[in-house]
């Protein structure tokens, strides 16, 4: 096999012209390694963005009222008084759901042992935990019991521990929210910021019924939180819900809107799409760049090594062994350019991990990618310039000067 | 014994087409070398020495006639075929040395092995280099770089490389034009002792000094044979260094 005595006489010559080639492949070098850490990072903050999103709770359907409208005025999201606490009760019986929380929210002065703080009180059910995926850090979860016989007790955020009880054991304290003393059953696990900025821990959460009947005395719902049996059915339950509501209601036009957690998730890889098709775009900028400076070396090169040409073929060597031979300096510039580009750009992305604590994550399939793409841009860019080395005559490449 | 020619030219001809005027280099040579010979061929430039050297070493094709190397018709022959009789048939060695740069002489030498049609296993290249090199006297110098060598020494490491494939043929164009007198004799000796191990060497040259050293005289003028005689009054490798060292040794005593 010839091919071996090519890689052998491609190795040598870019052994011979080292620093030549270094500077050759820093054009893949650079171009690669940027590819790499910069899919690195955004992959990262996507993957973060998705956890965030998968943290507001999954297969969560929410159901919000209608808007209200006055006239030509018209009032917001959950403005209009069409859901009802019976909804709630319906949309529970519905085969692909499996938890359901009657959400009614509102800011309120809570005050505390001479300490006061504004901040949301939300009445829900029992289930509210398991819908939005938290955990009750200590304490317990209000019963369906409490919601029956209206208790008055508190889960409350870390954010309302800090402010109301710094330094205490806040359970079985009390609190007061209009004036109606609420006992301090259990604390939220902390869960930090969410994707919106909103502290998650600044909440209150106390039974629907007697945030309805003792605090605000609303009859009607913000909205409504479903969570389908599982990811598979959601849709499913969405359009159950939709049905079932539609039918309850017999309003002409929906008075309610129902989204869920995969609208967002939707949204939100599909800006990770465009990061991603604007990422493939740098990346193919660059790699062109280094291909054409893989082109443009060996082409001086190979006006540069004519009369190296011509010793090979006045020696023995066919067009073809020319061909291959700066075929494979070209791709193994190109390769070698791409594997440290991708050592680079891995490098940079940990470096910026660990100074920066920003999560960044290297998919396997890029890396691939990055490699092959190189090795591509190798062959396509040193074909011309083989191509012309291997088109020489023998009597004008020994002559040549 | 001598029974086939190694090389056999019937009538070859040679007519570059260079814009409208045909440039007629060679008119109908026939010349026949057999084994073991070492032929001189002479010429002022324009004889078309060149292009018969080219067309000998299957660098060219000849437009019309016939050439036999080994008993095959190379004029026929494409472009690869042509290659591989080059490889396996022909050593070559230049006025100019032609080694490659920055590559150890024994990767010089090794560089004909790399085409060879058969594949050469790498330890039996390093052998055949190395006993290339050897055969030369430049044994110990097979991981010097060109730089590092004389012209004298370059010459032999492209003589060795000529060889390690085991041609037929040793063509040497102008071999000792680049060189100094003391160091064109070292290297026609060595063309002498390797033509008495029966290695056949067809060389060009203008200078009949170093013409003197072959067997054979061949001068070309306007594209034909002029003369084709053996040499009269041989010089000698060994000799000729010996009478130039004497020559120096009277001039730096008469200065």
């Amino acid at each position: 096999m010839r091919i071996f005595a090519s890689i052998k006489i491609a190795g040598r010559a870019l052994r011979r012209n080292k620093m030549r080639s270094l500077l050759t492949m820093l054009g893949i070098i650079i171009g690669v390694g940027a590819v790499i850490g910069s899919v690195s990072l955004t992959t990262g903050a996507t993957k973060q963005v998705e956890n965030q999103v998968a943290s507001l709770g999954e297969n969560v359907i929410t159901v919000f009222s209608g808007n209200f409208t006055s006239g030509a005025m018209r009032g917001g999201w959950g403005s209009a008084p069409t859901l009802t606490v019976d909804d709630a009760y319906a949309i529970a019986l519905l085969p692909d759901v499996a938890a359901v929380s009657p959400e009614v929210r509102d800011r309120e002065q809570i005050l505390a042992d001479g300490e006061n703080w504004n901040t949301q009180v939300m009445g829900e059910s029992p289930d509210y935990p398991q819908i939005v995926n938290r955990s009750i850090a200590s304490g317990a979860m209000f019963t369906a019991q409490d919601v029956r016989s209206l208790a008055k007790s508190a889960i409350i955020g870390k954010t309302v521990v800090d402010e109301l009880f710094p330094g205490e054991n806040p359970l079985g304290q009390t609190l007061r929210i209009r004036d109606i003393p609420f006992q301090v059953v259990g604390v939220f696990a902390a869960k930090g910021f969410n994707l919106f900025g909103q502290d998650q821990d600044d909440i209150v959460v106390v039974p629907y019924s007697s945030h309805m009947h003792r605090i605000t005395t609303r009859t009607f719902l913000n909205d409504i939180l479903v969570e389908a049996s599982s990811d598979k059915t959601i849709i499913q339950a969405q359009n159950e819900v939709s049905d079932l509501l539609s039918s309850r209601h017999r309003s002409k036009e929906p008075d309610f809107t129902v989204r869920n957690q995969a609208d967002l998730m939707d949204r939100v890889s599909a800006s990770s799409r465009v990061m991603g098709s604007l990422l493939a775009g740098v990346a193919a900028v660059s790699l062109i760049v280094g291909g054409i400076g893989i082109m443009n070396i060996m082409l001086v090169s190979v006006t540069e090594r004519t009369r190296e040409i011509g010793i090979r073929m006045a020696v023995g060597a066919r067009a073809a062994d020319i061909l291959v031979q700066f075929l494979i300096e070209a791709v193994t510039l190109s390769a070698i350019g791409g594997s440290l580009g991708i050592i680079g750009g891995m490098t940079f992305s940990w470096l910026i991990a660990y100074f920066q604590h920003w999560p960044t994550v290297t998919p396997t399939v890029w890396i691939v990618v990055a490699f092959i793409s190189s090795a591509v841009i190798g062959i396509i860019s040193g074909f011309y310039p083989a191509w012309k080395a291997s088109k020489l005559d023998p009597i004008d490449a020994l002559r040549y000067e | 014994m001598q029974t086939k020619p190694v090389i056999q030219l019937d009538a070859i001809h040679k007519t570059y087409h260079t814009g409208e005027v045909d440039v007629h280099a060679v008119r109908g040579i026939s010349l026949e070398i057999f084994s073991g010979e070492f032929v001189a061929i002479m010429g002022s430039s324009g004889s078309g020495k060149s292009t018969l050297m080219n067309m000998i070493g299957a660098l060219d094709r000849p437009t019309g006639g016939h050439y036999w190397l080994d008993g095959i018709d190379v004029s026929t022959l494409g472009r690869d075929a042509l290659a591989d009789v080059r490889n396996e048939k022909i050593g070559f060695v230049f006025q100019g040395f032609n080694l490659l740069s920055r590559t150890s002489a024994v990767e010089n030498v090794e560089m004909p092995m790399l085409y060879h049609r058969h594949r050469i296993p790498a330890h039996e290249q390093q052998t055949r280099a190395t006993a290339a090199l050897e055969l030369v006297g430049l044994g110990d110098r097979a991981d010097h770089h060109p730089n590092q060598l004389s012209g004298g020494q370059q010459q032999r490491v492209a003589i060795a490389r000529a060889l390690v494939n085991r041609p037929s043929l040793l063509l040497a164009d102008e071999p000792t034009g680049n060189l100094d007198s003391q160091t064109s004799i070292e290297i026609m000796g060595v063309f002498q002792k390797l033509n008495d191990q029966g290695i056949t060497i067809i060389m060009v040259t203008h200078e009949l000094d170093v013409a003197r050293f072959t067997k054979r005289m061949v001068i070309l003028r306007d594209g034909k044979i002029v003369t084709d005689e053996a040499v009269q009054n041989r010089s000698i490798g060994e000799k000729e260094l010996l009478r130039l060292r004497q020559e120096q040794q009277a001039v730096k005593l008469a200065s």
